[in-house]
């Protein structure tokens, strides 16, 4: 239909607007602009990241890589159990000793508890405010309810606060001896021994490691994508990665409460 | 067919809504969803009350001004637009919930009609290229590989009905937000703002209230065009590196 063509070309050049004689035509470049394009807005990269939806996010990400990466070093460490108590308590000592003599006895530690503790503050805080804009993003909800997302991915919130609880607990536990039934510094392998005698010790530990593998299946995807993983190599690499972790790490740290329990720590 | 209706009926803005229930009956499985609609609205009309209000313009599935959530699910249980979803996906006798779009940044103006100008702000916040209008730029002036091409092509489908935003459990504009990030970033024309850009529509797009992304995939579900859950991995490393530069 070649009559077609120019009934189309006329249209397309009848709804363009005509330049108007009152304002001159300007090649482009060749005048000043009355309006010059925007700068930039300054605010530095950490201003900037704590100040929007996706900073916070990627602060997380970073934060809780750090923790996961503590957590494989401590599941594995946890392993030394199996070797009796010179080993797990050699080891113990060796934590402190680590990095002398350029580090002063035990400050390998405190590094560390310094690193980790700032990670725990960060990813708690930005939980609390991107948690409390989502659920204010969000005011009414629908009537037909149905289910949504994963359940790794709905407890992400409530999971976090039980680790935090956990981590509490735990430090009081195994760290200080305050609520450990003996308690006794320097000799963790005798103090996880009594701890997992009792049976609310070994209830906490065996919710909380649940939580953990939870809490890490999506929160390490989570942290790939938050952190802009697109290749889909990687991605493929990280989602497969995060269920990985997740068991390694669920079973590693419940071997030893399960150990105790069984009687092969003893 | 005959089935029972639970529409959201609110008179305006600050009125309060309820659930309210209709009986519609000879619905023909050939029915769009929103003929079904104007049926139960010629009906009502008839008696004498109001009809439901819902936004709708081109009904082919390419203006993006249609939404409601039906059964839970934004569109429906078809992965289309509601002008675009037929009665055929619903057995006689069923019972159908249809609520508007939910989210602080979408008030509800009537009915299942919102305002969704926020994601207007969010576009006008950077989702543009400053380029001097006039007569179309010669076709070949610019050569755009053909994977940047299709990668750009596949973003533009966003017809930014919103109904990654009702869907998402917290109300997140992030695979929107997305796809014209992405849309324009694949494109050379594109490159001059690259920064400004993604920097000016997360800033807007947290300031009209929208949720962030907890990476629950309802967005990417719900999407009648498809755009996929990486382009918001994309988005956040684009961010990320904007924000490095500046
Ligand atoms: C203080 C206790 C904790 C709280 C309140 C908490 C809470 C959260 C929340 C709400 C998210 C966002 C999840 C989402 O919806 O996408 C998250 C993500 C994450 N969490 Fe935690 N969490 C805690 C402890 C931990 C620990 C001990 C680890 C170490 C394994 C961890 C690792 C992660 C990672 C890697 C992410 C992914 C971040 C992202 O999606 O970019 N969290 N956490
Ligand atoms: S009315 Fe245009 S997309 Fe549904």
């Amino acid at each position: 239909m070649p009559e077609c063509f120019p009934t189309f070309v006329a249209m397309a050049t009848a709804t363009r607007t005509p330049p108007s004689p009152t304002t001159p035509q300007t090649a482009p470049g060749t005048t000043p602009r009355t309006t010059p394009p925007r700068r930039p807005r300054r605010g530095g990269l950490l201003r900037t990241l704590w100040g929007s939806t996706i900073g916070k996010k990627a602060v997380m990400a970073v934060s809780g890589l750090v923790m996961l990466a503590y957590l494989v070093a401590h599941m594995l460490g946890n392993l030394k159990v199996f070797f009796g108590p010179d080993d797990m308590n050699g080891y113990a000592h060796w934590l402190r000793t680590l990095g002398e003599p350029v580090l002063h006895h035990g400050w390998f530690l405190w590094v560390v508890r310094v690193v980790l503790l700032t990670a725990v503050v960060l990813h708690g805080v930005c939980a609390w405010q991107l948690s409390r804009r989502d659920l204010a993003a969000r005011p009414v909800g629908y009537r037909h309810r149905r289910h949504r997302a994963s359940y790794a991915t709905r407890t992400m919130r409530w999971g976090g606060i039980i680790l935090a609880l956990f981590l509490v607990w735990h430090l009081l536990d195994l760290t200080t001896g305050t609520v450990n039934p003996r308690g006794q510094a320097g000799h963790p392998y005798e103090n996880i021994v009594a701890g997992f005698g009792t049976w609310y010790t070994n209830v906490i530990y065996c919710v909380a490691m649940l939580a953990v593998g939870l809490h890490v299946q999506h929160g390490f995807w989570g942290a790939a994508q938050t952190l802009g993983v697109t290749r889909p190599g990687l991605a493929r690499l990280c989602k497969g990665g995060s269920t990985v972790l997740a068991v390694v790490l669920t079973a590693g740290f419940l071997s030893v409460p399960l150990g105790v329990m069984t009687g092969l720590v003893e | 067919m005959n089935l029972t209706l639970r529409i959201w009926r609110q008179p305006g803005a600050d009125a309060p809504g309820e659930m309210v229930t209709y009986e519609v009956d000879g619905i023909s499985p050939d029915m769009s969803f929103l003929e079904m609609l104007d049926t139960l609205n010629e009906r009502l009309t008839a008696r004498g009350e109001e009809p439901v209000a819902f936004d709708h313009d081109c009904r082919e599935g390419i203006c993006g001004a249609c939404g409601m959530v039906i059964n839970g699910r934004a569109h429906g249980p078809e992965r289309t637009t509601a002008c675009q979803l037929h009665m055929r996906h619903f057995a006689d006798g069923d019972t159908v919930d249809i609520e508007p779009w939910r989210a602080a940044a979408f008030p509800v103006v009537r009915d299942l009609v919102v305002d969704r100008s926020a994601l207007d702000r969010v576009v006008g916040a950077g989702g543009y290229i400053t380029a001097p209008t006039g007569s179309a730029p010669e076709a070949h002036a610019t050569a755009v590989p053909k994977p940047a091409a299709d990668a750009a092509f596949a973003h533009a489908e966003c017809i930014g009905c919103g109904a990654c935003v009702a869907a998402c459990p917290n109300g997140s504009a992030m695979l929107f937000t997305s796809a014209k990030v992405n849309h324009l970033g694949a494109l050379p024309q594109g490159a001059p703002e690259r920064e400004s850009r993604v920097l000016g529509m997360v800033e807007q797009m947290d300031a009209e209230g929208f949720g962030g992304c907890t990476l629950a995939g309802e967005c990417a579900t719900a999407c009648p065009k498809g755009i996929p859950m990486p382009s918001i991995a994309a988005m956040n490393r684009e961010y990320l590196r904007a924000a490095a530069r500046r």
